[in-house]
């Protein structure tokens, strides 16, 4: 498939972003007067040591995997959906009132669980629904439109904390009462406290994600129109109801990730309860260039490292925030050695696709289009000349 | 300057694009440049001025090695090309894209290069208005400057790509004498690239033709003070065909179908414009017709045709698609009743650089959710083998030359559509894949569908149309009688002589 060289030159841009960032990392951590050894091993202890630890990296890799899913997709369309964030929040709302009022008998527990997900995938995808709206039919840049969004969901969720769902006693901005038993969603285990029906979720939204990306009219769709949204349209592509499905996909996928927040991870609606895992979505999907196959994978170590990173502050005494400078590192690093990898040695760059996709890639350095990976071009307002 | 190239290789990919070209050039004389798409011309002039590295091989100016990478390289060893499309930056005036590129040090000599191109311009006739911003240019214009900026810029050998594409008749003579002038008077060598062979006739001392990435023939073409008689030009002209393809090819002529009911109709369709006052347009297109569209680039033609494909705005009147308004109408909607607009920028609008082959036929394929990839496969290797294209079907449309990119797009065009707006859907082709592509679209003229094209080459407007509208500056004016109409003719009413 490859020669030997490229595939050296390929692994090596892999691995040198990675050995980079842990250094700088390293002499971090040597400047304030630590161990690096010692950081490490109070990560790893802080996300592996027993099961319980393991637990709150699941807890950690549900929703950041859900997200993650949902933004390769709004990628693949060329498509900035920075208003994930908002579109949990949405999902975690919508789930939070029927948590509170549609009111189940115990037993009826698991069908009162499946309805507040579908309940909060139809949040997220309503609040995904706006952006595309005012994407397509008004031209507002989709990152400027998200952005209002996440900050019109968060001032609505404290409206509603604060307001007409506040605590009946000592009501303050903490957040709501704890929500029925019942709605809530169960752990395996006291020691093993994560939601299996949650994470056979995320492997089915992953295993039908990347079939329909690759092996589908629709998958092929998204590709076209993020690639060359005018001529995808020439060819005869439905490019808005492409752009539009696919923010709905991803705000489905994220709106489900919310509910995951307010149903298991705390048991009530806190403001700011997405928690920035919208956010950290965007940096496993930039890292991978927006490969699908790798993103569960890689969300689980950002997981790891972010659940490892709460020990920092109580065994060594460094800030946990020293997870973030790592992961931030490791994404500009990332991109920065694809652009010179890009520049420098063209033919070499791995396959944009994982699976079925009956393109391989030649390596006609020469003619490659310019960047490929991440999406580019605007102007939704093509098909809406009237 | 001489200019020798001495065993020089390109390949992309299996393509060898040049396979050991010997060749010199000699300074006084104007070179034609010939041989179909792919036959490795453009790569060859890309790689004298700079714009692409050889694989192998030597140039020597004035018998010395010289090596250079990159075109400011290149200028600065005295030679200069001219794209196709001219490299000069939108938003600058005449005298900035004038200075821009050729000045050493900081400062801008404003007085000083003002006073240079004024003088330049001056001696070849061109009229360039210093202050006027370059996007208010016509083409010819653009060409004119570039031009100058190169030989301001000391440059002694000139390479020309399609230098006449897109420029009206008189334009096209203030050109050739310019021409003509450096080369003979001023002993510059004049490369030029190009499919039209009236035109390389006219202008070049000799022709030099490439097949398949080598050089297959060279012959001094009719001194022009000779008398160059209908008949010499004709004899010329069949011997550079037989040269370019190995056989010689028949005058086209095209067969003329039944003309149906109207399929498009614009009435009094006003497209307002900041730069061009354009007026009402009323025309209509009826099944199995093809209405051809002249007119020098931005002189309004572009505009209608996005209006009626409702890719552009329309700010008043009419227009009827199969029977029913479409004024509010999306090209979407449009599409799916049977009008399909071809956009002349292959890779901006049109095909999607980064998928392949199979992957744009499976887009036009069906709407189905499931890809068929075993159907699909077939159809692309059928669509390559129809259209004749150069390329895999796992290639990427971008590894493809600009030729079989254009077959590819034509490739993918609905079997029946209704109506097919097409902008200068031959651009860049050589003769025979022009043929070809046209062959292709009358056959679904007779089918039944109307086209409505626009060309910067006149004779395939002539040969083709079955009626003809000028555009100049947003006027419009119907050509009476197409078929007594000659190349000439309507070279003048393309500058606005009607």
């Amino acid at each position: 498939m490859k020669n030997p060289r490229a595939l050296a030159v390929q692994i090596g841009f892999m691995l040198l972003p990675i050995a980079i960032s842990l250094a700088v990392a390293a002499a971090l951590v040597i400047s304030v007067g630590r161990d690096p050894l010692e950081v490490v091993d109070a990560l790893w202890k802080g996300a592996f040591k027993d099961s319980r630890k393991l637990g709150g990296v699941f807890n950690f890799w549900i929703p950041l995997t859900l997200v993650s899913i949902g933004l390769v997709v709004t990628f693949r369309a060329g498509l900035w959906n920075i208003g994930v964030e908002g579109q949990m929040m949405m999902g975690a709302l919508f789930a939070s009132w029927g948590a509170q009022f549609i009111l189940m008998d115990e037993s009826l527990s698991p069908l009162l669980n499946v309805i507040l997900i579908a309940l909060a995938a139809l949040g997220g995808m309503f609040w995904a629904f706006v952006v595309g709206l005012l994407k397509i039919r008004l031209g507002v840049n989709e990152i400027f439109g998200g952005v209002a969004l996440n900050a019109l969901v968060n001032v609505i969720s404290i409206y509603l904390i604060s307001g007409p769902w506040q605590p009946r006693i000592g009501g303050s901005a903490q957040g709501t009462e704890p929500f029925p038993t019942a709605s809530l969603l169960p752990e395996f285990s006291s020691t093993f406290p994560v939601n299996l029906f949650m994470i056979a979720l995320v492997i089915a939204a992953f295993l039908i994600v990347l079939v329909l990306l690759n092996a589908t009219r629709w998958g092929l769709n998204l590709k076209a129109v993020g690639a060359n949204m005018r001529s995808a349209l020439l060819l005869g592509v439905a490019t808005e109801r492409t752009s539009m499905s696919a923010f709905l996909v991803c705000g489905a996928l994220a709106g489900i990730a919310g509910s995951y927040r307010v149903l298991f991870t705390f048991d009530n609606l806190r403001p700011l309860a997405s928690g920035g895992i919208g956010f950290l979505g965007l940096l496993v999907v930039l890292l991978l260039s927006i490969r699908l196959l790798w993103v569960p994978l890689i969300a689980f170590a950002f997981a790891a490292i972010l659940t490892g990173s709460t020990r920092l502050q109580i065994v060594v005494k460094l800030d946990a925030s020293l997870a973030g400078v790592l992961q931030g590192m490791l994404v500009l690093f990332v991109i920065l050695f694809h652009g010179v990898q890009e520049v420098f040695f063209p033919g070499t760059l791995a396959d944009e696709d994982d699976t079925s996709d009956p393109s391989p890639m030649h390596q006609g350095g020469e003619f490659r289009a310019q960047r490929k990976s991440l999406p580019h071009g605007d102007g939704a307002d093509l098909e809406g000349v009237r | 300057m001489d200019i020798e190239l001495r065993n020089i290789h390109k390949r992309f990919g299996p393509v060898h694009a040049n396979n050991d070209i010997n060749v010199k050039f000699s300074h006084g004389r104007i070179v034609g440049i010939l041989g179909e798409n792919g036959a490795g011309k453009s790569t060859l002039m890309k790689i004298l001025s700079g714009f692409q590295p050889a694989d192998e091989g030597e140039i020597l100016i004035d018998n010395d090695i010289i090596d250079y990478t990159g075109p400011a390289a290149a200028i600065a060893n005295g030679i200069g090309m001219l794209q196709q499309d001219p490299l000069d930056v939108g938003a600058f005036t005449v005298l900035e894209n004038f200075i821009y590129g050729g000045a050493d040090g900081i400062t801008l000599k404003r007085a000083e290069a003002l006073a240079q191109l004024q003088n330049l311009s001056a001696r070849f006739g061109f009229e360039l208005d210093p202050y006027q911003p370059i996007d208010n240019l016509l083409i010819a214009e653009r060409q004119q400057l570039e031009i100058i900026r190169l030989l301001a810029l000391g440059v002694e050998t000139l390479i020309l790509d399609e230098p006449t594409t897109g420029i009206s008749a008189d334009q096209k003579e203030i050109l050739f004498n310019a021409l003509r002038r450096l080369a003979h008077d001023e002993g510059l060598v004049v490369l030029l690239v190009s499919h039209k062979l009236e035109d390389v006739i006219d202008l070049c001392d000799e022709v030099v033709v490439l097949r398949d990435g080598l050089i297959t023939g060279a012959m001094d073409m009719p001194a022009s003070d000779d008398n160059l008689t209908g008949a010499v030009i004709a004899r010329t002209k069949q011997q550079l065909v037989t040269m370019m393809f190995g056989e010689a090819l028949e005058a086209e002529q095209r067969p003329h179908y039944q003309i149906g009911a109207p399929v498009l109709a614009a009435k009094a369709l006003v497209v307002q414009d900041q730069r061009l006052d354009m007026q009402p347009i009323s025309m209509t297109a009826h099944a199995g017709e093809v209405i051809g569209l002249a007119g020098l680039g931005g002189s309004g033609q572009e505009l209608f045709m996005r209006a009626c494909a409702r890719l552009g705005r329309i700010d008043s009147g009419g227009l009827d698609f199969d029977g029913g308004s479409s004024l509010k109408t999306s090209y979407r909607q449009l599409f799916q009743r049977g009008c399909v607009f071809g956009a002349a920028g292959r890779l901006e609008e049109g095909l999607i650089a980064g998928l392949t082959l199979t992957e744009h036929s499976a887009l036009v394929a069906d709407d189905k959710l499931q890809i068929d990839w075993k159907t699909v496969e077939k159809q692309t290797a059928s669509r390559i083998e129809r259209y004749r294209v150069k390329g895999r079907a796992s290639d990427t449309i971008e590894q493809l030359s600009g030729g079989n990119q254009q077959r590819v797009l034509i490739g993918l065009l609905p079997d029946d559509p209704k109506l097919l707006i097409l902008e200068q859907p031959t651009r860049g082709l050589d003769v025979d894949s022009a043929r070809w592509i046209w062959t292709q679209l009358l056959e679904r003229c007779q089918r039944g569908t109307a086209i409505i094209f626009n060309s910067a080459d006149l004779e395939e407007l002539v040969t083709y149309s079955d009626r003809i509208f000028v555009f100049y500056a947003g006027r419009v004016h119907e050509v009476p009688d197409v078929g007594q109409t000659t190349i000439d003719e309507l070279g003048h009413l393309i500058g606005g002589e009607f």
